[in-house]
């Protein structure tokens, strides 16, 4: 009864809204009448997300996230180090059983999760924190990617272990199933409330983060290369593709994507690398940068502190560590171990962040886009952006690093750009729909609801420049963190417990590959 | 000890040819058959979220189905000849795991049907054949 109601008190909102929207004078643009609805609604939400702390420009939230990420990397004992070659040979197959083959693999589970965050925080948010902070921020980004590899570790393993199985095969899994069923466990009162605004914040950071933001990002791009022109039609054309693989079922769209985002991840790497290698001789240098940017600042607007916040902000953005998001994704492969899905999610923040981001940035700054002061050796900067050789920032900025040593790359960016923006939007219809099940129960209808929804905002978000929305969509997704890493804190001794059980019976033999 | 011929059976015409040849030569040799059906499966392919959580749902369902429409109407077919017949199901890489299915039990023989694809599509999909034929551990017998 409860379900019923709250499904179809959050329809008749969503109706008044888009609604009320239509009624508006329709001299105004949609855009102009969204943007206002949405910032008046939103904003003070926004606001205390990413507020500062007093006297500072520190938003309190990254604070969140990266404590956090020490605690777990504390609490584990550097988990993430000692566990790191164990986590490989487990990726690579070695602890599976034969006996098991068809099933999820550790690998499959990892891919997947990773064609979720992998996207254009790798490509563009790299280089608004390299533009905003300099190189030093590259610095506390591979720090804040090593830190958050623990609390990956820790909602992964919650997540696997806490999963739905359901009688015909399916699971469900995530922080919501985690929060209910272990505060339950454990006694402590709450969970139930937790976990519904941890789904309420998972579905608005599905629709905005998740989708918007990516749609928006996807036309900017293509626009950047082959000119002008108006929005909904990248949106309509995302939207389509999307619903025939989310509604009609079409797999084999989804197939080739998977497939072909990988391959992109890893050229974009091995691009990277060549760059990189034809600059060998910038490579100390490019390093010293980095090193001494992160405690100098090298001028960048707020030094050192500046580095620091811009660096963090994008290892939170990029690899969703704490966000929850990821333990929904590892939560169906098959293991009779929960904590072992933990170790393989260890791997995404290094790959994502440590691996991925740090070429971005290695190539922007090896490539010399940033400009310095040939007087002071420090970065000219011009209304807090360092200036760069063709005033870019952004996809630009990376794009311009790239074509400035291979000249054709900015077109193979583009396509990275738009896979790796189709593919978390798949993820994150999954996440969202997750949610959406969570609250208001499993049903073909009630599914169809959604997903419709989600095609609805492709278009919404590739279509208009929508600020506010987008701010708000990241503070959903950061919103989802803080609830999820409260139930962490309280769950966090269950994973201990597995993990001693664990490691005892890897040390003892009982735990063994599969020669 | 009984010889044990490995016959690699999906249900194509091809494997059923290699199959009749596999239990003409057991019949003749007093040896058994151990039915070998794979099912391509890589632990390294990609998968969508959706299919992931269906995945335990759909291998059951797929287990079942080679169980009833592959392996069951062959028994049916052979239950006279007098020889007798072990089944596998499996899966995994289809070559390897002949093979390995092969050294497990023990045979002394494999027995692989070919559907006679041309050179050159041979050359850029691979043939299970030809893939067999480079790594059997006991001698292989291609039945055309």
């Amino acid at each position: 009864m409860k379900r019923a109601n709250l499904f179809a008190a959050t329809i008749a909102a969503f109706m008044s809204m888009t609604g009320a929207a239509m009624a508006q004078d329709a001299g105004r643009s949609v855009d102009q009448i969204v943007n206002e609805t949405f910032a008046g609604a939103t904003g003070w939400f926004v606001a205390l997300i990413f507020s500062p702390f007093p006297g500072t420009s520190f938003p309190w939230i990254v604070a969140w996230l990266v404590v956090a990420a020490t605690v777990f990397t504390l609490y584990f004992g550097f988990i993430q180090f000692r566990a790191f070659t164990h986590s490989i040979s487990l990726v690579k197959g070695d602890y599976a059983d034969p006996n098991d083959a068809g099933e999820v693999s550790h690998f499959q589970a990892l891919a997947t999760a990773l064609s979720g965050t992998v996207g254009l925080g790798n490509i563009a948010g790299v280089a608004v924190a390299v533009g905003i902070g300099g190189p030093g921020a590259t610095f506390w980004m591979i720090l804040a990617g090593l830190m958050g590899m623990a609390s990956k570790f820790t909602e992964c393993t919650l997540g696997v272990k806490y999963r739905n199985e359901y009688p015909d095969g399916t699971v469900s899994g995530g922080p919501m199933y985690y929060i209910t069923k272990g505060f339950k466990e454990r006694g402590i009162p709450g969970g139930r409330i937790l976990a519904v605004m941890f789904a309420i914040f998972c579905i608005l950071g599905a629709l905005g983060g998740g989708n918007m933001f990516q749609a928006n990002q996807a036309h900017q791009q293509i626009a950047g290369v082959v000119g002008d022109y108006p929005g909904w039609i990248t949106g309509l054309v995302f939207a389509a593709v999307v619903f025939a693989v989310i509604v009609g079922g079409l797999k084999s769209i989804a197939r080739v994507t998977e497939k072909v985002v990988p391959f992109m991840g890893v050229m974009y790497v091995l691009t990277a690398l060549v760059i990189i290698t034809m600059n060998y001789d910038k490579i100390g240098w490019a390093f010293g940068q980095i090193f001494e940017g992160a405690f100098t600042g090298l001028g960048v607007a707020g030094g050192m502190v500046g580095a620091l916040i811009q660096g963090f902000k994008r290892a939170a953005f990029s690899n969703e560590a704490g966000v929850g998001s990821a333990a929904i994704a590892h939560s169906a492969v098959r293991t009779k171990e929960p904590i072992t899905e933990g170790f393989v999610s260890l791997l995404e923040p290094f790959i994502d962040t440590v691996v991925i981001c740090t070429m971005t940035a290695l190539v922007i700054i090896i490539t010399g886009q940033l400009l310095i002061d040939p007087v002071t050796g420090n970065y000219v900067v011009e209304n807090g952006v360092i200036a760069t050789v063709g005033g870019t920032s952004g996809v630009g900025l990376t794009s311009a690093a790239f074509g400035s040593a291979l000249s054709w790359f900015p077109y193979i960016l583009v396509l990275a750009v738009i896979l790796f923006a189709f593919s978390t939007m798949i993820s994150w219809s999954y996440y969202g729909l997750k949610a959406w099940t969570y609250l208001f129960g499993e049903g073909k209808t009630k599914e169809l609801v959604f997903k419709v929804m989600f095609c609805v905002f492709v278009v919404i978000g590739a279509a208009a420049n929508l600020g506010p929305v987008i701010d708000f969509s990241d503070a959903a997704i950061f919103a989802m963190a803080v609830v999820n890493v409260i139930g962490l804190y309280f769950l966090m001794p269950i994973v201990k417990r597995e993990l001693n059980s664990y490691l005892g019976r890897l040390k003892s033999g009982e735990i063994s590959k599969f020669a | 000890m009984t010889l044990k011929y490995v016959v690699g059976y999906d249900g194509s015409p091809a494997s059923r040819r290699a199959a009749e040849f596999a239990l003409e030569q057991a019949r003749k040799c007093d040896a058994a058959v151990v039915v070998a059906h794979v099912l391509e499966w890589s632990p390294y392919s990609f998968l969508t979220p959706e299919e992931i959580e269906e995945r335990h749902k759909r291998r059951n369902e797929e287990l079942a189905r080679a169980e009833t429409a592959v392996i069951e109407p062959f028994k049916q077919d052979i239950a006279g000849r007098g020889v007798t017949v072990e089944a596998i199901i499996r899966y995994g890489h289809i070559a390897d795991t002949i093979c390995d299915i092969a050294s497990e039990v023990g045979a002394s023989q494999i027995f692989i049907g070919r559907d006679g694809s041309s050179a050159i599509s041979a050359r850029v999909f691979g043939s299970v054949a030809g893939s067999i034929v480079q790594t059997t551990p006991v001698p292989c017998t291609i039945v055309p």
